[in-house]
């Protein structure tokens, strides 16, 4: 069985406008200009083999995103995990930051299985007094219903199983409000755009951050890759988490997440 | 200074690619702004995705920032959704690397290499809040100029331009540069005078100041353009690197972060083409040839690939095939033990023949999906006329080469509406694309023959500048011709260019200052981007030509007589005109032309004007010969060109090829 690893990065700043395709290629890119061996698909075109997780949308920033790398038979030996984020954060435009780097153990599940909720900060149009009430009235709502397109159909759906948890987490510039919620990846997944539109139909989305990306293990809810001192406090003066380089750089690996 | 980045960034998430205004592509400079460093915007006037690749612009990017004395930074036409959000939130175009203002550099610098984007470089020049008529500009703007393969006949653009660059941009950016500095030392902000800095632009070889030149007109016709000052030149020639070796750019092509066409490492291997096809301007207007050095070229490359990551190669020039000891070359990038993964090689090519396909097929080991060839036209005696001399049985060979060595889709260019071209011609193109697909059925099942059919547009400083352009109703007769011939025949795709795009762009073409105003007509009634087929709209044109009194017939359908004016003789790409004339009446005559590379000079211009040779690393054509052109190779020897240091002798060299000396 061939190598595999998983790392995890950020993606912030003016970079955040860079298509969830574009990432890719931009992955493909630096794993060359690194020298990480990895793997190629067989066949007539192949393409690296690289596995993404839940695609983050055009113009969103995140703290924590994730690709599975597989490395090629034989040259595989000669990846340090230590050195491998500092490698490839200078190989990936400024914004796109690793933070990260493990074996992937054989069996494990792909991202997008992995994956069941995630934490984001999401900056609404409102003052922080409507957002608290809208918040108030979504938890207390039994079935909060929204419109939204299903392979191609129209459907009314309720998406209040969607949110796990939720609250108003103080101002932003310009008179606008952060909630940060959690919301679930499966069976179907709740966007912050949905979200929003399900608080108040009206209600324009700002800055948009996702801050976690959940997997259970053994019952209890636990980061993809965790890292250490991760306090991406809303109410200090500095959030949201912007084109901030120096808050993201100060993140640093857990062991626990490298133990094999 | 202004940044306008805080302004943009709310509206970026509601535009389409917003990655194109980003910046922050791999090989992007850090631009230092000073008082005394001229700052030139490099502008393309067409979408980042057509623009950001182009290699005149990444050239000079690199080697304006690498002066003292200047500063370069770049700038792409907005989309109309982006445009939209500009123009209500009152945001000027911007430069992609500091999200600077356009008004607070120097100079905006336009690359033109298509009529088509004109009216995006009057919307562009509008959206940096600079008025778009030259004469109406204050000392306070910046210049504005342009460079690339249409500038040699900017007239259509004369009232919007400040200056144009003929020729290769890489020496005389720098002298240009000097002269700005000087104008800016002496206050451009403090209002010093546009005129002198203008009268100083137009004493630089290469350079041409519109604004310093008047027309007389007799009747519709040119009757002369005369200098304003005496010290402004008669005749601007163009300008002319000598050695490629010297300008080995761009060194850190930009790798952007959103996908673009060509994207991938592209490596200049000569410049110049002497094949005479007489249809096509770049091969004019850019002679002689000027290899680089092999080594140099494989030195580009691999430090190229590893530096951006890229696993494509695209060896350009205007027909690679044709680089001496081009197998070697690839054989080497292809082998290249330091290299990472698999690189596959492209080689733009004007050959038809199986030693092409022989190279692809060693340099294509993985995504062998399809093959372009370009015949140009459907009978020998239509490629007589246009110089492409390539016989029939070449292309079958190169197609059953293609076919047989596991390429699925063969790709077929042709033009229509060429001089002499009859309906027999025309149909010769079904004719070549059939025969194709039979050879193609011998070895798949289902192969696909794509033939693409452009309509003729004549250039100037072409042979075929005096001819008159097919109407569009001719051009329409004729795509209709071959759309019911291909309906017939599986396998083949037929897709042709829209004729109405052919019209607009023949309107510019050979267009003289009269064009100005219906040029800015069409972009006051909102005909940007017309290059894209969803945004052309030739009634814009045809209007704005009613509008302002003038004749499409006589400007793009009539024959231009051998003793008119035309309105780009003022102009010199190096090429006498009375050797263009021969050029067109022994095409009229089916005589070919060989090429120059390998036979003895017939003296075009373009070396002996300006004291030049061709620079090539062998006096003889590479394997599988000068397929076609029916030339004596033997006489390679006497030819008068420069070897590149380290090679054989000519005499030596013709020995060698077994030939008789």
């Amino acid at each position: 069985m061939s190598r595999r690893l998983r790392a995890r990065f950020a993606k912030t700043g003016k970079v955040r406008f860079v298509s969830h395709r574009d990432v890719a290629r931009i992955w493909e890119r630096a794993l060359r200009r690194a020298g990480v061996p990895i793997a190629y698909t067989e066949g007539f075109s192949p393409r690296p083999k690289l596995s993404f997780g839940l695609a983050l949308s055009t113009g969103y920033e995140s703290l924590g995103e994730y690709l599975d790398i597989s490395l090629r038979d034989g040259g595989s030996s000669g990846v340090d995990l230590e050195q491998a984020p500092t490698l490839l954060t200078v190989a990936l435009p400024v914004g796109m930051e690793v933070q990260a780097v493990v074996d992937l153990e054989p069996g494990m599940p792909s991202l997008q299985q992995a994956v069941t909720s995630c934490t984001w900060h999401i900056e609404l149009s409102e003052t922080e007094a409507a957002v608290a009430t809208l918040v108030d009235r979504a938890l207390a709502a039994s079935e909060l219903v929204i419109a939204r397109t299903r392979k191609g159909q129209e459907a009314v759906e309720d998406v209040r199983s969607g949110i796990l948890s939720l609250r108003a987490l103080g101002p932003a510039a310009d008179g606008s409000t952060v909630v940060e919620a959690e919301l679930a990846t499966q069976p179907r997944g709740l966007r912050p755009a949905e979200l929003a539109r399900a608080l108040h139909p009206a209600t324009e989305v700002r800055r948009v951050v996702r801050i976690h990306q959940w997997t259970q293990v053994g019952g209890a809810r636990q980061e993809v890759i965790p890292l250490l001192s991760v306090d991406p406090d809303p109410a200090r003066e500095d959030h949201p988490t912007g084109p901030d380089r120096s808050r993201v750089a100060t993140l640093t690996r857990t062991q626990q997440a490298r133990a094999s | 200074m202004r940044d306008v980045w805080t302004q943009l960034e709310p509206h970026l998430a509601s535009v389409e690619k917003p990655a194109r205004y980003i910046g922050l592509e791999l090989g992007a400079q850090r631009p230092r702004h000073a008082p005394h460093r001229v700052a030139w915007l490099l502008t393309y006037p067409d979408t980042y995705e057509i623009g950001l690749p182009n290699q005149g612009l990444q050239i000079l990017y690199e080697i304006l920032n690498e002066r003292d004395d200047a500063v370069a930074e770049r700038s792409y036409a907005p989309w109309t959704d982006l445009e939209a959000v500009l123009r209500r939130e009152r945001i000027p175009l911007f430069s992609v690397d500091t999200h600077r203002a356009a008004r607070d550099f120097d100079v905006l610098a336009f690359n033109l290499s298509a009529e088509l984007t004109y009216t995006n470089l009057l919307n562009c020049i509008d959206l940096a809040g600079v008025p778009v008529r030259a004469a109406e500009r204050a000392a306070t703007d910046p210049l504005v100029a342009a460079g690339g393969h249409c500038t040699y006949n900017p007239e259509p653009l004369a009232d919007f331009l400040d200056f144009v660059v003929l020729g290769d941009g890489e020496q005389v950016v720098g002298e240009i540069t000097a002269v700005l500095a000087e104008w800016k030392r002496g206050g451009r902000e403090a209002g010093g005078s546009r005129e002198a800095v203008l009268r100083a632009l137009a004493g630089i070889d290469g350079v041409y100041v519109p604004a310093m030149y008047e027309v007389d007109y007799d009747g519709p016709h040119i009757r002369a353009v005369r200098p304003r000052y005496p010290e402004v030149p008669e005749r601007v020639e163009k300008r002319t690197i000598a050695d490629l070796a010297d300008w080995p750019y761009p060194r850190n092509q930009l790798v952007p972060l959103t996908e673009v066409v060509h994207d991938r490492l592209n490596v200049e291997v000569f410049r110049g083409c002497t094949r005479g096809c007489r249809f096509c301007q770049a091969g004019m207007i850019t002679r002689p040839v000027r290899e680089r050095p092999a080594d140099q070229v494989r030195t580009m490359v691999s430090d190229g690939l590893r530096r951006t990551g890229y696993d494509e190669v695209s060896l350009t020039s205007l027909s690679s095939a044709d680089f001496s000891g081009i197998e070697g070359v690839v054989r080497d990038i292809v082998d290249d033990p330091t290299g990472c993964g698999q690189i596959s090689v492209s080689l733009p090519s004007l050959r038809v023949d199986a030693f092409t396909v022989g190279i692809a097929a060693e340099i294509q080991k993985a995504r062998r999906t399809g093959l372009t060839f370009a015949p140009e036209a459907g009978s020998w005696r239509m490629r007589q006329v246009i110089n492409k001399l390539i016989r029939e049985e070449d292309l079958y060979s190169a197609v059953e080469s293609a076919f047989s060595q596991g390429w699925r889709r063969v790709k077929l260019y042709f033009l229509t509406g060429l001089p002499t071209e009859t309906d027999q011609d025309t149909l010769g193109i079904l004719d070549l694309a059939r025969n194709c697909v039979d050879i193609g059925r011998r070895h798949h099942r289902n192969p696909t023959v794509k033939a693409s059919v452009g309509g003729f547009v004549p250039k100037p400083f072409t042979p075929f500048q005096w001819f008159g352009q097919n109407t569009l109703d001719e051009l329409g007769r004729k795509i209709g011709l071959l759309r019911d011939g291909a309906r017939r025949t599986r396998s083949l795709q037929l897709t042709w260019h829209d004729p109405r795009a052919t019209l607009a762009e023949g309107l510019v073409s050979r267009g003289d200052r009269r064009l100005g105003p219906v040029i800015e007509r069409v972009w006051r009634k909102g005909g940007t981007f017309q290059e894209w087929s969803e945004h052309l709209d030739v009634d814009l044109w045809l209007d704005a030509m009613a509008e302002a009194g003038l004749d499409v017939d006589w400007y793009v359908y009539r024959h231009r007589h051998e003793d008119e004016v035309l309105p780009w003789d003022h102009l010199s790409a190096g090429l006498h005109k009375d050797f263009l004339w021969q050029d067109f009446r022994d095409a009229l005559a089916e005589v070919g032309l060989p090429d120059c590379r390998w036979t003895p000079c017939y003296d075009c211009g373009a070396c002996t004007g300006y004291g030049i040779e061709h620079v090539v690393a062998s006096a003889v054509p590479p394997a599988g010969g000068s397929q076609g052109t029916g030339q004596d190779l033997t006489r390679g020897s006497e030819v008068p060109v420069t070897l590149l240091p380290g090679v054989r002798k000519p005499a030596a060299a013709a020995a060698l090829s077994g030939a008789p000396s």
